[in-house]
């Protein structure tokens, strides 16, 4: 983002276009609410529209787009859409840098991150100037890219790209921190110079919650060596990875539609839909918030909270750590905004 | 002496035949019904197969499940009803019927539906889940339709008939 202090005081606004205080309250946030605006904070915002499901099993792409430009312009401050993405883009990424959407279609078709919002983004990039050869749409594989519904594309003279480490590859030299010994996509090192994480909310069998951190398992091409101990310290070591912190610097989270319990895959009979897009910097916050709501749902479906179930989500506090210092997880340090 | 060798050799012939039979019966085991043979049903994509070291590639974050309960190989094909209601079908092969009777307790909830499928099945609105011997069959719906969960109990009586 281009200047935080100019953030700030859109978070002193965004105070004020909170949801209500009833919706503070259901979504169980209170305590991060109650807090106001400071400088040391990470802003998290929460954009919903309770009727963003159309009629054919899938988000209406109209309202995903509007419900997108709600949450860009309460996490900005700015009000006009193509404003609001030309502060959130560096200008020199603007210019003529290669922007990586890095999707989550490891569930498959019927728990991905959702074509509307990968489309609304897209659209919105263009407009802020972004050449739409520039912008790269990824993931593992064409499977997975297809289960968003995305359609592969590898040429740049054809609009968006959209392509899996499958086609572009891993570094052969791999990269370490602590646990984390992987090598990375080829599209993360050489093509992007700036990512914007775009992963699903969803309840996970090892890891308790995935989100913003653990999406970067899709970067590797080993995952299945972090998973130990619940993914801890495995999701903290993989995003201390120099190229992943550096680059991938806004989430816009994917929580549409959602898992509550045995995730990461499709259990429609689990499914729930916040109809929530999730947008921040810190992926610590981000996870925390995300972490929140699935207890939430949890708990209102009789289910023991992650912990319980024996998956606590202990990574998200050991990147938060001395050690890692990848964001907090603090309530007190973390600025929810419910728009 | 020449009588008693050759009818060594025969029984010796017959027992490599019948055990090359056992065993290629085995590895053939295909519990994907074609197209058209559960009605309504079209079978939409090729069978993909994982052995254990490589279910991540299928379900990351959930393989060490099946892998602990002792998964051998998955397979998986998409399915299609009626050309609209698209459908997944895994077919877990685990070392033994402990294995799929433990993926199977873990994965019901309280509204899951008791049905008459294999040793022991569920069923909700958009899967149905069943184990038979070492067999441990999940399939998805990615809709909620009318007819939709009949629909899949027929598909999973298909998948049943063939293991």
């Amino acid at each position: 983002m281009k200047d935080r202090r100019e953030f700030l005081k859109s978070a002193a606004t965004g105070a004020a276009i909170l949801g209500s205080s009833a919706a503070t309250s259901k979504l169980g946030f209170a305590a991060m609410l109650s807090q106001p605006a400071a400088s040391a904070k990470s802003r998290v915002v929460i954009a919903t529209d309770a009727n963003l499901q159309g009629t054919a099993g899938s988000p209406d792409e109209q309202r995903v787009l509007a419900l997108l430009d709600k949450a860009m312009a309460a996490y900005t401050g700015r009000e006009k859409p193509v404003e609001a993405w030309k502060h959130a883009i560096p200008a020199n990424i603007l210019a003529g840098g290669v922007i990586g959407l890095k999707v989550n279609g490891l569930g498959g078709r019927g728990i991905s991150t959702h074509a509307e919002l990968v489309h609304a983004i897209c659209e919105r990039l263009q407009q802020a100037g972004v050449a739409a050869g520039n912008i790269v749409v990824w993931d593992r594989t064409a499977r997975d890219l297809q289960a968003c519904g995305l359609t592969v594309n590898t040429d740049k003279s054809h609009g968006v790209r959209v392509y899996g480490n499958d086609v572009a590859g891993y570094e052969e030299q791999p990269e370490s921190f602590g646990v984390a010994r992987i090598s990375l996509s080829k599209i993360l090192t050489r093509e992007c110079a700036m990512v914007i994480n775009l992963p699903i909310l969803k309840d996970h069998e090892i890891a308790g919650v995935t989100f913003a951190m653990k999406n970067m398992y899709g970067v590797v091409d080993k995952p299945f060596t972090l998973h130990a101990g619940n993914c801890n310290p495995g999701v903290a070591d993989l995003n201390c990875i120099p190229a992943i912190r550096q680059k991938v610097t806004l989430t816009i989270g994917d929580a549409m539609k959602s898992v509550y319990d045995g995730g990461p895959s499709f259990h429609p009979e689990r499914v729930w839909y916040p109809n929530a897009i999730i947008v921040g910097e810190d992926k610590v916050a981000l996870d925390h918030t995300a972490l929140q709501m699935i207890e939430k749902k949890r708990a209102e479906a009789g289910l023991p909270t992650v912990d319980a179930a024996g998956r606590p989500a202990k990574y998200i506090a050991t990147a938060a750590d001395d050690t890692h210092r990848l964001g907090t997880n603090d309530p007190e340090r973390i600025h929810l905004q419910l728009v | 002496m020449m009588h008693s060798r050759k009818w060594m050799f025969a029984i010796a012939v017959l027992a490599i035949a019948v055990a090359a039979a056992t065993g290629c019966k085995k590895a053939k085991v295909d519990p994907f019904p074609a197209s058209g043979t559960v009605a309504g049903w079209d079978k939409t994509s090729d069978t993909r197969t994982f052995a254990a070291k490589d279910l991540w590639q299928y379900i990351d974050g959930d393989a060490e499940q099946y892998i602990s309960a002792g998964v051998v190989t998955t397979s998986t094909s998409d399915y299609k009803y009626k050309g609209q209601l698209e459908a997944v079908v895994d077919v877990y092969t685990m070392g033994d019927s402990a294995g799929a009777t433990k993926i199977l307790a873990n994965g019901q909830t309280k509204d899951a539906q008791q049905v008459q499928l294999g040793d022991a099945g569920v069923a909700y609105a958009q899967s149905v889940t069943f184990r038979k011997g070492p067999y441990l069959v999940r399939i998805v719906a990615y809709e909620a339709t009318p007819d939709g969960q009949q629909a899949l109990i027929a598909l999973a009586h298909g998948v049943e008939a063939k293991l």
